[in-house]
């Protein structure tokens, strides 16, 4: 395990400041996705994002990452303002990014190949961290043939290998059992604490926020700004998710944030049912 | 008759099974050739077999009738030919040497249109892949230039040949590029379809991960849309044929286009059908090939069941 701290790369601030986000719809309407949006994640600190459906949350991640650009504020990683895809950042979505013509291993190689790095190099890193997440010996299989837990162990592995200072994460868990949610929630920390990145999290499920983040945001829809921000101080290293959620802190935080999230929720469901009613 | 059975439970298939033969109504001897504990596989073979033997059953009295009406007179073998003299003229067509036809052996016009459809099938296809993963990948030039492609796609193009047999006289190259331009709509609209529908989180992860432009394209897209382009090859290569025959129709030295309107104006419907006969064993083989490459490029994929029903 020395070589595992030793090669940890060290989490970047991320600051999000006054960001206001519009997007010009084909008919030429303009949308505001978020709406000045202020937030920081400290170095290796790991950052929830809770809010209801279409509050911008993943318009946030996208900024973040480089894939989009702000239309207003600022967006700086590691002091840095964000310009295009930045290095050291790593993505993880709801859906699999996998290749599905890819084997397991080809598919957490891509990381340091897309890098320049040599095949022979990427593999044996790419076997490595297979193994870290459990999937030794599957090296060979198409995503096809993998169960819905390890797909999501191996866009893990492929989000991990990089090495990432940010780590930013789309629902990652979303799609899948609650009992396979729970373990790969356990397993995401267990790594995370090894090696420290910055993590943005976006979840719908505030159970997850509160068990895994040090900090959670709540954000208001249409359009998506900052609520409240909510700092939980559960103790580290929380070890099973599964266990967390009964103690007497996390059903008070729960409830705290809870209270300030159901509002946006009924509002935005409202919404949204008048819409499409 | 054992009530043993080597797995220790019996299934309601085997019980049904063993019931019927106590009535000894089924007790053939196939029965025991095949193993008591798949009765689906012989099921399959059955309906195998049955299919075949109605296939066949078809085909013989479709020529056969064809041969007894013309045979008869009742249908005008000069007009419609008939299956005993097209089975004669393939026997000339393949034994006469150098005197199959006016313009040498019949393996030379095969091998001329062969040529011609194989060329033009390559340059089209990969033509119809470069502009279509490159009007794929950018919105803007598809926005440009689409309309164009609309509108020269609604030019009948077979009308092409006709142009570059005057601009590029009676050799290969003027039916090589009508073989070119048929194949290379069908490819394109292909190849730019599956461009688009290239998953946009495996783009933005690519992207994320430190993918160059050309890493992209080589890594996910161009293989993401090749379920689509290969798709379209089978369509293609027909239509490669169809240019180069029709090429050689409008104006050729040799080929089978020149081979099959020399037969019609001699009056000869017996070398028309077999030139067609030729030419669809020339494309049955080629599809053969490219089901085999498909399996192979395409190998990772999951056995879909639409697969299995495909004809």
């Amino acid at each position: 395990m020395t070589a595992l701290s030793g090669s940890a790369a060290p989490g970047a601030r991320i600051e999000i400041s006054g960001v206001t986000k519009r997007f010009l719809t084909p008919g030429g309407d303009i949308f505001t996705a978020i709406e000045d949006v202020s937030f920081d994640v400290e170095p290796g600190q790991f950052c929830a994002v809770v809010g209801p459906t279409g509050c911008g949350k993943s318009t946030t991640l996208s900024l973040v990452s480089g894939l989009d650009k702000p239309s207003e504020g600022s967006v700086r990683v590691g002091g840095k303002e964000v310009d295009g895809i930045a290095d050291g950042v790593s993505f993880m979505f709801q859906a699999d990014a996998l290749l599905p013509w890819k084997t397991v291993l080809g598919n957490v190689a891509l990381g340091p190949s897309f890098r320049g790095v040599g095949k022979r190099e990427a593999e044996a890193a790419a076997r490595d961290w297979l193994r870290r997440v459990g999937l030794a010996g599957f090296e060979d299989r198409h995503p096809h043939q993998l169960s819905g837990g390890m797909r999501k162990r191996v866009a893990m592995a492929a989000a991990l290998i990089n090495e990432p200072r940010i780590l930013l994460m789309d629902e990652p868990f979303g799609a899948l059992d609650v009992q396979t949610k729970a373990i790969m929630q356990t397993e995401l920390l267990g790594i995370w604490e090894q090696l420290r990145p910055s993590v943005l999290f976006i979840t719908h499920d505030l159970e997850e926020a509160v068990a895994l983040a040090d900090r959670v945001v709540v954000m208001t829809s249409g359009p998506g700004s900052i609520k409240a921000i909510y700092d939980i101080d559960l103790p580290r290293p929380r070890g099973a998710v599964q266990d967390i959620r009964f103690q007497p802190e996390f059903l008070d935080l729960h409830q705290q944030i809870w209270a300030s999230l159901r509002e946006e929720v009924e509002r935005a469901y409202a919404r949204t049912a008048g819409v499409s009613a | 008759m054992s009530e043993i059975f080597p797995g220790g439970y019996e299934t309601p298939l085997k019980a049904a099974e063993r019931a019927a033969r106590a009535e000894g109504r089924v007790a053939r001897p196939e029965d025991r050739q095949v193993p008591a504990n798949n009765p689906g596989k012989r099921i399959a073979r059955r309906r195998k077999v049955k299919i075949l033997i109605a296939q066949v059953v078809l085909a013989v009295v479709l020529i056969g009738s064809w041969q007894l009406l013309t045979a008869t007179k009742v249908i005008d073998p000069f007009f419609y030919g008939q299956p005993s003299g097209i089975a004669k003229q393939l026997g000339n067509y393949f034994t006469q040497g150098s005197q199959a036809t006016e313009f040498g052996s019949y393996w030379t016009q095969i091998e001329t249109t062969l040529k011609e459809a194989v060329f033009g099938f390559i340059l089209g296809t990969v033509t119809g892949i470069v502009f279509g993963v490159a009007l794929g990948t950018s919105p803007f030039l598809s926005k440009v230039i689409g309309p164009y492609i609309k509108v020269f796609n609604a030019i009948p193009r077979i009308v092409l040949g006709s142009i570059f047999l005057v601009a590029f006289g009676l050799g290969q190259l003027p039916k090589v590029l009508l073989a070119a331009v048929l194949v290379f709509f069908v490819v394109f609209f292909n190849a730019f379809q599956g461009v688009r529908e290239v998953d946009r989180n495996v783009l933005n992860n690519a992207r994320v991960l430190g993918a160059s432009k050309m890493r992209i394209i080589r890594d996910v897209t161009v293989p993401s849309a090749l379920t689509w382009i290969i798709a379209s090859l089978h369509t293609a290569f027909g239509f490669a044929i169809v240019g180069a025959l029709v090429g050689e129709v409008l104006g050729a030295q040799s080929g089978l286009g020149l081979v099959i309107t020399t037969a019609q104006n001699q009056f000869n419907p017996d070398g028309v059908f077999a030139t067609m006969i030729v030419i669809a064993v020339i494309t049955l083989c080629a599809e053969f090939l490219l089901t085999r490459l498909e399996r192979r490029l395409l190998s990772w994929r999951p056995p879909s069941p639409s697969e299995a029903a495909a004809i």
